[in-house]
């Protein structure tokens, strides 16, 4: 890592934290129905588009309402990207002529994207029409991060609440995302996507004859290259900015015509963690004490900054082997230095690190570079962002209300500690939330583990395995940490576009969606019914630096001690055979 | 409400349910109801979003971006409409010796445009260092007399496939060998590099680095 890789990171940061209160500002008055600056213009769509599908938008619901509408608003929109995939032979914008994607894998896809993980088990390019990008999967990019924001929301009712039984209207809080924060966003970045070099079109992929001819598989010389086209750009905003993560082509923002340069890339990782960060300020602001919020943030950030700094480290250092055959990668101003495989030069290791933590921390899953060929600390790094539950940044919406169910454990083990009933913003938590609490967080790691231990077991779960040794088996426990988490990310030679890996993966990532938001919203119906106890002497502040150490501490211990014997037969194992391989 | 009340009847199965639950059937109405009343919302809202997010939304955008950035917006190819010898963000194969060389590609053939992917080898697949070594030997036996150490990028092989790009030592590393193989003074190829180098954007994003079927596109272009 050089001197620009250091300076890219911190400015990040600083533009990250500068962008986190006036979006979550913003988002706090969208959410309190206040005006926000475009309601002259998008008051009227909101109001024509609750008339048209018959919504009362001021009648609330019941938790139980909530949950029901939710799951069936997604369950229509995964029938509906099954359908589109089934079908787009028979249909336009298909200028190069795919068929139908098989069963299992248009399943796969399906579930994939309506539980905003975003999964790729094939490449775009080579299988999905335009229109099954556009109508099925941007669809599906939009609706299954705005379903997260409304349960984030409405959670936050539930909190701010008492004695009601109402947690809000699930059409509106999804309309209210999509409408006033997705699409502004995701319209903006696409046109300065698109002003970088990435491709927004409808005509087929373009012929080109090459300078030289290079050799094609059976030995025969071709000098033509075909330069693929569609409507990349609106469906890579809105990929990045609600945590999906879903490449319009295979190698996702790798590709040069998805992330073309460094300031596209910028953009595209400032997207990532954007409105994850911001929400956290919504948060604040809407239980009426910001405070609250920023200490959520300092947590994620005191998880995320040693982990990318793992990362920078074991990249940066590259491969001990290539050093040893005469090879040049130590960092200069000429060129990044460490490990470059599967690592593109305008990026670097630097932004190719801060890239697998920030997309792995937040539930978002794409790539700018391969993690099955980083080094096994470089690859531990983002597998335990994700194992940590997607509540470091995590998935929009998802992530924070993943954290407030840490947060309520929090409160839970010291109010152990002191002997006294655990509050959180004024709210008793007692058995049942904890019952449910305890779900939100023991469900994922059942599937990871339980997933990654069944696939191991079965000839089709080891056929798929591209690399020998440990890492073969961090190949499968890194596509179960990713679909049991629902962030997406791959190390992508594992074969996986197969019945067993589409089947088991499938359930895996509905598996941890959506029972997880049944019992968060169990949580929000039960809170909301409950009555402010006023502070005491005894009243555990959430707003200290005490508790942002206890609440990171607690997702940390979590994480660790489910997955260290896990990882210690993979990513660790892997790293000191490494050592061994090169010691002289 | 006829035919929803005969489904409920008719899923609990034998007629004593329906003899000694009078709340039965009505229970059962009221969960059909409520489901109607929450399906008919779920359809026509997932409509008229479908028509924002997924038809209005990427048409809007492709308009905008067809008139503000044309060529941006269609791959950035380089060459007349009829003739198109390249796109400016997607690299090509160079195996000759005249030629300065891109990242090795893992695709087939190398810098398949639709077909773009990593190795996605692990550090520790000897596979890899094979990889290596013989990338290492090819750029030896082209160059017998240059004894540097090569550059990382030149031996690793790209995330995409399809990296335009390499970096400035990487370039440097080869303009001995185009320069003898073309019969140029080094430093008129030095000079050419340094014409096709971009460096980190506002001086601190991304790295340095040279365009390669530019770069030999120029040098094509000095006879």
């Amino acid at each position: 890592m050089n001197i620009y890789a250091a300076i890219e990171i911190a400015v990040f940061f600083v533009i990250l934290l500068a962008l986190v209160k006036p979006l979550g500002l913003y988002m706090a008055r969208v959410y309190r129905g206040t005006p926000c600056g475009l309601n002259q213009v998008l008051l009227p769509v909101e109001r024509l588009i609750y008339r048209l599908s018959g919504v009362r938008p001021d009648s609330e619901m019941t938790w139980q309402r909530y949950a029901v509408a939710m799951l069936l608003f997604n369950l229509i929109g995964l029938l509906a990207v099954y359908g589109i995939q089934r079908a787009q032979g028979w249909l336009p914008l298909n200028p190069q002529h795919l068929g139908p994607v098989s069963p299992d894998l248009a399943l796969n896809t399906a579930v994939s994207f309506a539980s905003n993980t975003n999964w790729q088990a094939y490449s775009g390019e080579s299988t999905l029409s335009y229109l099954s990008q556009m109508l099925g999967l941007t669809v599906q990019n939009f609706l299954s991060a705005a379903t997260g924001m409304a349960v984030l929301v409405a959670f936050i009712r539930g909190l701010t609440r008492q004695k009601v039984a109402e947690i809000g209207n699930f059409w509106v809080d999804v309309t209210r995302s999509t409408l006033y924060i997705l699409l502004p966003l995701s319209f903006v970045l696409a046109i300065a996507l698109v002003s970088q070099g990435v491709v927004q079109s409808f005509g087929p992929a373009v012929d080109i004859t090459t300078v030289t001819a290079s050799t094609d598989a059976e030995g025969k010389p071709v000098q033509t290259q075909q330069i693929p086209q569609g409507p990349a750009a609106s469906q890579i905003a809105i990929k990045q900015l609600g945590t999906n993560g879903g490449g319009f082509f295979g190698v996702n923002s790798a590709h040069p015509l998805e992330n073309p340069t460094p300031l596209s890339n910028f953009l595209q990782v400032l997207a990532i963690l954007l409105i994850p960060a911001a929400l956290c300020y919504t948060f604040g602001d809407l239980v009426g004490d910001t405070r609250q919020g920023w200490t959520l943030l300092a947590s994620m950030l005191l998880v995320f900054v040693p982990l990318l700094a793992l990362g920078l480290w074991a990249e940066s250092v590259g491969n001990p082997q290539l050093a040893d055959l005469g090879v040049d990668a130590n960092a200069s101003l000429q060129q990044s230095g460490g490990n470059l495989e599967g690592k593109e030069v305008r990026f670097g290791v630097g932004a190719s690190v801060l890239w697998s933590a920030a997309t792995t921390a937040a539930s978002n899953g794409s790539v700018n570079a391969m993690h099955d060929s980083f080094t096994p600390l470089g690859g531990l790094v983002p597998m335990l962002l994700m194992q940590l539950g997607e509540v470091i940044f995590g998935g929009v919406g998802s992530g924070l209300y993943g954290l407030l169910i840490f947060a309520i454990v929090a409160v839970f083990i010291a109010g152990l500690m002191v002997g006294r009933t655990p509050e959180y913003l004024g709210k008793k938590i007692e058995a049942f939330e904890m019952k449910m609490a305890a779900l939100v967080i023991l469900i994922p790691p059942t599937i990871v583990l339980a997933g990654t231990a069944f696939a191991v077991s079965f000839d089709a779960g080891r056929a798929a395995v591209t690399n020998p040794g440990p890492h073969g088996f961090s190949q499968i426990l890194y596509a179960l940490s990713s679909a049991g988490n629902n962030n997406g990310s791959a190390f992508a030679g594992l074969g996986v576009n197969n019945v067993f890996y589409n089947s088991l993966l499938a359930i895996a990532m509905f598996g941890s969606r959506f029972w997880l938001i049944i019992p968060v919203l169990a949580i929000a119906g039960s809170l909301a019914r409950k009555k402010q106890v006023p502070i005491s002497a005894g009243t555990l502040p959430t707003h200290t630096p005490l508790f942002v150490v206890l609440l990171a501490g607690i997702v940390v211990l979590v994480g660790a001690l489910t997955f260290v014997p896990a990882l210690a037969l993979g990513p660790i194992a892997e790293h000191l055979q490494l050592l061994s391989d090169s010691a002289p | 409400m006829e035919p929803l009340q005969s489904t409920s009847r008719g899923s609990s199965g034998n007629p004593v349910a329906n003899l000694d639950g009078s709340r039965e059937p009505a229970g059962g109405t009221t969960i059909l109801r409520e489901l109607q009343q929450t399906l008919m919302p779920a359809l026509v809202l997932f409509l008229v979003l479908t028509f924002v997010t997924g038809v209005a939304y990427p048409l809007a955008v492709t308009v905008v971006a067809q008139l503000a950035f044309s060529s941006a917006a269609n791959g950035s190819l380089i060459g007349d409409p009829q003739h198109h010898v390249g796109s400016d963000l997607v690299g090509q194969s160079f195996t000759e010796p005249r030629y300065f060389w891109g990242r090795p590609s893992a695709t087939t053939p190398a810098y398949n445009g639709l077909g773009g992917s990593g190795s996605n080898l692990a550090v520790t697949n000897p596979a890899l260092m094979d990889a290596v070594k013989d990338r290492i030997a090819r750029l030896h036996t082209v160059d017998p007399d240059n004894t540097a150490k090569i550059p990382v990028d030149l031996v690793t092989a790209s995330a995409s496939g399809l990296d335009p790009q390499i970096s400035p030592t990487a370039a440097q590393y080869q303009a001995s060998r185009v320069a003898r193989e073309r019969g140029l003074p080094l430093e008129q190829v030095t000079k050419l590099i340094g014409q096709h180098t971009q460096m980190p954007t506002f001086g601190f994003l991304g790295q340095p680095r040279v365009d390669v079927l530019r770069l030999n596109l120029s040098l094509d272009s000095l006879k």
